[in-house]
């Protein structure tokens, strides 16, 4: 069994101190779109951890999970924008 | 080993770029910068990480002959291929929006699209719809 604290669990608290800082920008945000430009930077920032996570643990359930978690949060993303653009869907 | 510091080079600059986007998302002024920041340099830094990744699998399958380690390339290959073509388009789409419902540039000099109609498709689609209620009224 591999240790819990291998290189790579620093990687993923630096990651973590991105998701927090988006997550500030999140609550803070003046208007719509800042909240929707710091949900995207998040998403983004958990697929990167899921991968790292996959790859310090030789699991890869976790990559593949990272995969169908992009392509769900893209989807996410543009209806979110289409909502906001005030179109009809 | 040479494939190791190669390894945790790439981990180095990605981390990097990941926390430039952090930063950037907390300090910059306006809607676009910080979309500026916050798509571009993640998706930067992915590519690195995720690199460096692929450089772990392609190590393991290679010297140790590890069939795991080429799964976890192929598939890490494939989430940054998807982080690769979903980023953009998403950003692309987040600033349309923006810019569509409203918001305008904080400190601009140039604003190229401050006098052109906005949503002529949907005001074409709106007034036909419309003009429709108002004949089926009439009758």
């Amino acid at each position: 069994m591999m240790e819990f604290f291998n290189q790579y669990m620093i990687v993923l608290i630096a990651l973590l101190v991105c998701i927090i800082m988006s997550i500030i920008r999140v609550v803070r945000g003046p208007t719509a779109p800042d909240r929707v430009v710091g949900v995207d930077t998040i998403n983004t920032i958990v697929i990167v951890g899921m991968v790292i996570f996959g790859a310090a643990y030789q699991e890869t359930i976790y990559i593949d999970v990272a995969i169908v978690y992009a392509i769900l949060s893209f989807i996410s993303t543009l209806f979110i924008a289409k909502y906001l653009e005030g179109g009809e869907f | 080993m040479i494939f190791d510091i190669i390894i945790y080079v790439f981990l180095v600059i990605g981390v990097f770029f990941n926390v430039l986007a952090g930063v950037g998302l907390l300090r910059f002024p306006d809607v676009y910068t910080r979309l500026h920041a916050g798509t571009k340099c993640t998706t930067f830094g992915s590519i690195f990480i995720i690199g460096s990744v692929v450089l772990m699998g392609l190590k393991d399958w290679w010297f140790s002959n590890d069939v795991n380690g080429s799964v976890l390339a192929i598939h890490s290959a494939f989430a940054l291929i998807a982080i690769l073509l979903t980023n953009p388009v998403g950003a692309h789409a987040i600033a349309r929006a923006a810019h569509r419902s409203g918001v305008m540039p904080a400190q601009a000099v140039v604003d190229d699209l401050k006098n052109k109609p906005i949503k002529k498709s949907i005001k074409k689609k709106k007034s036909a719809k419309t003009s429709l209620d108002e004949k089926g009224g009439e009758k």
